[in-house]
């Protein structure tokens, strides 16, 4: 029997259902793995015993003949942003220390009652605000990968779903939840080799979910392969009536109907996306993607997007505009941290608390999203952003009009050095370049990985779809994973 | 438009998040560089497009007029930092 | 429409006041808002929150129909404008009773747009004083929580009962020009609002409470700088607040200074206002539209349904009770000014109607003299309500019906009503049982006019000889001799017989 740890989520699900081994067993592999990476720090809280109590309700259930649960057997990582009962949720601030809640967010409950067990809850950039998990309060999450040629810089996971992607790649867990505001899943999943599928806004509940910025944010897998996203998106897809943004929809069987086959299909390449000075290792990339879903029987055609230079600093309005709002609550009166000097009296409790509860990233970007929406400058960037947005949204409608789905990369260039892009925010933001337009739009999205550059790293493709349309999307997905044959993996030195 | 250490500070005040000198004169470059990046957006022509409201079109939902949640006072108090007698406790507030 | 001719006498003449009222109105509904929480009134502390209004992280709005309904139907009532697409912003500030850092509310597009009520100053005479007041918006949104202050020597306590509970705010435009406007313009809207049943009006449990909007200015001159007093939670205390603050503009001007835009606080121990500029200056509430709800889209059958669910409103039934059924001015105006008490009056009015075989019309102006005499008259002895009376709308009509077909007279009238009130029987077991039927005899009548002018020869003499008035005399000894149960009638007429 090959090494449990490697095996795809589908792979363990039939596996324990043919018999092959107990899910005991599997969450015992991954338990060791994720006890034996303390040097990735991708977790915040392990929760061994969580998955061994899935495991073997599992195992009781197989033993007495019940009927298995779509992910029973199957143990899985929990980004720190879904509030879970009784376990410390942070948000990977310092600000949510010790906090557990006393509920359990809409979509990680579906998980759990779906079978599947809890490893622990993954590292993040604090309140999801980050490219490259290097604003955690506890600590950057370092990526399994390392540049081939002997140089071991710690290289960055992407973010701010770092965690989920490097413990992913690392094998410490088969798959992970992951939230996206502007590509916090599908940049990490490229710089560390994974798939991950942000679905259309309102597939997923953000119930539960600490809000970074509520019209963007979507909860979605990340996992190893295609089919493994489309197992893990349908059981945290549907309705959810205490989300008001919650679509009330039912969820298509994405995994049954995935096909590799793109006869009829029309896949638009956007030309802004291909500006002056594109890595060149990026560009080739985008040219084998191109070709491998011409193989699968796709028809190419040069669409436009014209507002797409427009799309980063759209978002870096919207998106700190609502979070300045929603993290005002975190005032240190009814959960979390709270600073409380001498003498101090309400307002400066408040004030000492957040300035000690939020990290740089978080209080830069809500001071940006305070001033924005101060008086006399609402209209010229909130209201001027949400009318460009709605530009951009009505450019992928009339791209759409002209193909089915849209291949892009997902990120300018592969992993970096941690601290390399630290000191510039900007240089930091404009990693998010290619993932941010369909955030706004609030259309589907997936990363897949194409393969690796010169320096041993990998780089991904994305694959953006029509709203709902999430079957097109894993589906072209799925043909450029059997022609990419990636199957590379980092080397284990942790 | 370019915000000195004055706006910085009452930006500050107004996020409830306190700073020292120091960090407000830091944050001013800072808070420029990236302002001064996005109001590029000044140049998009947008006329004739409404600000976005609703990013997938869905409909409000209402929900029945029914007591179905509350009484959960435990939960409620269960992470402050402070809660005395049922109730949360903050420093004396004079109004 | 009449104009104001309040005016305050300063040394540089004279002065208008005007004012606009900003009502918050606590919507009548179970659950709150935003969440399945209570909203009942007086429970212990933090009870009644769920996790949505301890803004816990993660935690989400999802709207209350009925709060949406209930202010449509509100809007409906005064005759305002309903947006059929408005939307929920959040108004950002931080404060211990506003657990999410923000409100959410209706700035930009909010439910109810213009509408109008109209006010009667003189209710004894109300065609000869009535005055519009307009209505610039109705928005909804959520209540704060309430603070603690007096039980810890060095910490308030947060308690979030109220947290999330649906108000509605009713922006009237400054329409008014005297105290005695403003409080009628508050007592009318509470009575539209309890009559809609969209507000229950409690304003001692903070049901509904007034944000006064206060200026002065020569009269025909420019609007002055106004004033804000918030949280006046009394008709009389918003007359005192008007009457106050704008004797305070007034000296404040002719001193030569400026009035400041600020908001301030009453205290009604001391009828006084304060400045609260202390919290004011760092405002800057940064509304947005709140990402976490959608436009709120009502569609037609919606809206339908709100105007179907609309009750007779106060003018209307006012107006119908002078023309339909023939009541005074005062009477209908007296009636009408509560929904409780002309719900009462109008289960008396059908009870006496279908007893007596009878139109409405012809029972209402003994129903509605019984009911604002008699049964007040006794209420009030009592100290107690309508609500809790101890004679119901069908006991009364019985009375009535006794009185109306001769049974029993007038005066009797009273003495079965205070043995109703006192035992709790009704009124024909009572005229039953004490024999208290009014007789129409004319023998016994007869004989008893008979003894009456035996007894008084003299009178007799007299009242021939011209003195008339004495007639009331012989009637008056003649009831007393059939202790009250004669018909009056007869005896009137048997009376002017014998003396004929
Ligand atoms: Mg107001
Ligand atoms: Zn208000």
């Amino acid at each position: 029997m090959s090494n449990l740890t490697d095996l795809t989520v589908a792979e363990i699900r039939d596996g324990f259902r043919s018999g092959d081994f107990s899910a005991r067993e599997v969450a015992e592999a991954f338990n060791a793995n994720v006890a034996a990476a303390k040097a990735l720090n991708a977790f915040i809280v392990e929760t061994p015993e969580k998955a061994l109590e899935a495991a073997d309700a599992a195992d009781k259930a197989k033993a007495a003949g019940e009927a298995l649960k779509p992910l029973s057997g199957v143990p899985i990582g929990m980004k720190d942003l879904f509030c879970t009962e009784g376990v410390q949720t942070t948000a990977a601030s310092h600000m949510l220390e010790g906090f557990k809640p006393t509920y359990e967010s809409t979509v990680s409950k579906k998980l759990w009652d779906a079978g599947a067990g809890m490893l622990g809850k993954l590292n993040l950039d604090q309140f999801a605000m980050g490219s490259s998990n290097e604003t955690s309060y506890f600590g950057n999450v370092i990526s399994p990968w390392r540049r081939s040629g002997g140089d071991n810089a710690a290289l960055a996971p992407g973010g701010s779903s770092g965690g989920s992607s490097s413990a992913v790649a690392a094998r410490l867990c088969p798959a992970a939840t992951g939230t996206d505001t502007g590509g916090s899943i599908r940049q990490p999943a490229a710089f560390t080799g994974i798939s991950g599928i942000k679905p259309t806004y309102g597939r997923c509940s953000r119930w539960g979910i600490v809000a970074f910025a509520s019209s963007l944010d979507q909860a979605g897998p990340m996992a190893r392969t295609v089919r493994d996203n489309a197992i893990l998106l349908e059981t945290m897809a549907g309705f959810d009536p205490k989300d008001s943004t919650s679509l009330d929809l039912a969820v298509p069987q994405w995994e049954a109907n995935l096909s590799s086959d793109l006869k009829g299909k029309k896949v638009g390449i956007p030309k802004e996306y291909r500006p002056d000075g594109l890595n060149e290792e990026i560009a080739a990339l985008w040219d084998r993607g191109i070709e491998w879903l011409k193989d699968a029987g796709a028809e190419i055609v040069e669409v436009s997007l014209p507002h797409s230079k427009y799309a980063l600093p759209t978002y870096y309005i919207i998106a700190p505009a609502e979070a300045s709002s929603n993290l005002a609550r975190y005032d240190g009166v009814r959960y979390g941290q709270r600073d409380l000097p001498d003498g101090a009296g309400l307002q400066d409790m408040y004030a000492a608390t957040r300035a000690a509860g939020f990290g740089p990233e978080v209080k830069r970007r809500i001071m940006i999203g305070t001033y924005v929406l101060s008086a006399g400058f609402y209209d010229a960037y909130y209201t001027q952003a949400q009318k460009v947005r709605a530009l951009i949204a009505r450019d992928f409608e009339q791209a759409f009009e002209k193909c089915d789905l849209l291949l892009t990369p997902t990120a300018p260039s592969a992993s970096f050095a941690l601290g390399e892009k630290q000191a510039d925010p900007l240089a930091m933001y404009l990693n998010d370049v290619f993932t941010v337009p369909a955030s706004l739009a609030g259309l589907p999205a997936m990363a897949v990985p194409g393969g690796l550059d010169a320096q041993g790293l990998p780089l991904g493709l994305q694959i953006i779809g029509k709203a709902l349309d999430e079957q097109t999307v894993l589906n072209a997905g799925l043909a450029i994973e059997e022609r990419a044959g990636f199957t590379a993996r980092p080397e284990k030195w942790w | 438009m370019s915000i000195d250490l004055q706006t910085v500070k009452k930006i500050a005040s107004l996020s409830r998040i306190s700073v020292t000198d120091a960090e407000a004169e830091a944050m001013v470059p800072e808070l420029n560089n990236i302002l001064g990046w996005v109001e590029q957006l000044g140049e998009v022509d947008v006329a004739g497009a409404e600000p976005m409201t609703a990013v997938i079109p869905n409909k409000l939902r209402l929900r029945d007029d029914a007591v179905t949640d509350g009484d959960v006072r435990d939960r409620v108090l269960a992470n402050a930092p402070q809660a005395e007698h049922g109730f949360f406790a903050v420093p004396k507030v004079i109004e | 429409m009449t104009e104001s001719t309040y005016r305050i006498q300063g040394a540089t003449g004279e002065w208008e006041v005007v004012i606009g009222l900003e009502v918050h109105a606590q919507v009548t509904s179970q659950a709150k808002l935003f969440s399945g929480a209570a909203t009942a009134f007086g429970a212990e502390p933090n009870t009644q929150v769920s996790l949505v209004d301890a803004a816990m992280p993660g935690m989400l709005p999802v709207p209350n129909r009925e709060c949406i309904r209930q202010a449509v139907r509100t809007g409906m009532a005064i005759d305002a404008k309903i947006n059929k697409w408005s939307r929920f912003d959040r108004k950002n500030y931080f404060y211990a009773d506003l657990p999410q850092g923000y409100q959410i509310s209706q700035l930009y597009h909010p439910l109810v747009g213009e509408g109008q009520i109209e006010i009667t100053l003189d209710e004894k005479n109300p065609d000869s004083s009535t005055k519009t007041i307009g209505i610039e918006r109705i928005h909804v949104e959520q209540d704060a929580g309430k603070l603690m202050h007096d039980q810890h020597p060095t910490r308030s306590y947060v308690d979030l009962n109220r947290s999330g509970v649906a108000l509605m705010e009713i922006v009237s435009k400054p329409d008014m020009r005297s105290p005695a406007e403003a409080g009628a313009y508050l007592s009318k809207l509470r009575t539209i609002l309890r009559y809609v049943g969209s507000c229950d009006g409690n304003m001692d449990q903070g049901s509904m409470r007034a944000d006064v909007n206060v200026s002065v200015r020569k009269p025909g001159h420019e609007f002055g700088t106004r004033t804000e007093t918030k949280n006046v939670n009394s008709v009389r205390f918003v007359m005192a607040v008007v009457e106050h603050e704008a004797n305070r503009q007034v000296d404040v001007l002719e001193a030569g200074g400026k009035v400041v835009q600020e908001t301030r606080l009453y205290d009604p121990d001391k009828n006084e206002t304060r400045s609260m500029r202390s919290k004011e200056d760092a405002h800057d509430y940064r509304y947005f539209p709140d990402p976490d709800l959608l436009p709120l889209e009502l569609d037609d059958a919606f809206l339908e349904e709100c105007r179907q669910s609309l009750p007779e409103l106060p003018d209307a039934k006012r107006r119908r009770y002078e023309e339909q059924l023939g009541l005074s001015a005062y009477n209908a105006a007296t009636l009408t000014a509560d929904a409780d008490t002309a719900r009462w009056f109008e289960a008396l009015l059908a009870e006496g109607a279908r007893i007596q075989k009878k139109s409405e019309g012809e029972v209402a102006k003994a129903s509605a003299n019984w009911l604002l005499s008699e049964l007040y008259g006794a209420l009030n002895r009592l100290g107690k309500n309508l609500e809790d009376s101890p004679v119901g709308p069908e006991e009364g009509a019985e009375l009535l019906a006794l009185v109306a077909d001769g049974t029993i007279s007038g005066t009797i009238a009273k003495q079965v009503f205070e043995i109703m009130l006192e035992t709790g029987e009704c009124a024909p077991r009572i005229v039953e049982e004490k024999g208290l039927k009014q007789t129409s005899d004319t023998g016994a009548i007869e004989a008893a006019v008979a003894k009456v002018l035996a007894d008084n020869g003299d009178k007799v003499e007299q009242y021939r000889a011209g003195k008339e008035a004495l007639f009331g005399f012989f009637v008056g000894q003649t009831m007393k001799a059939m202790q009250g149960k004669a018909n009056p009638q007869v005896v009137n007429e048997l009376v002017r017989k014998a003396l004929a």
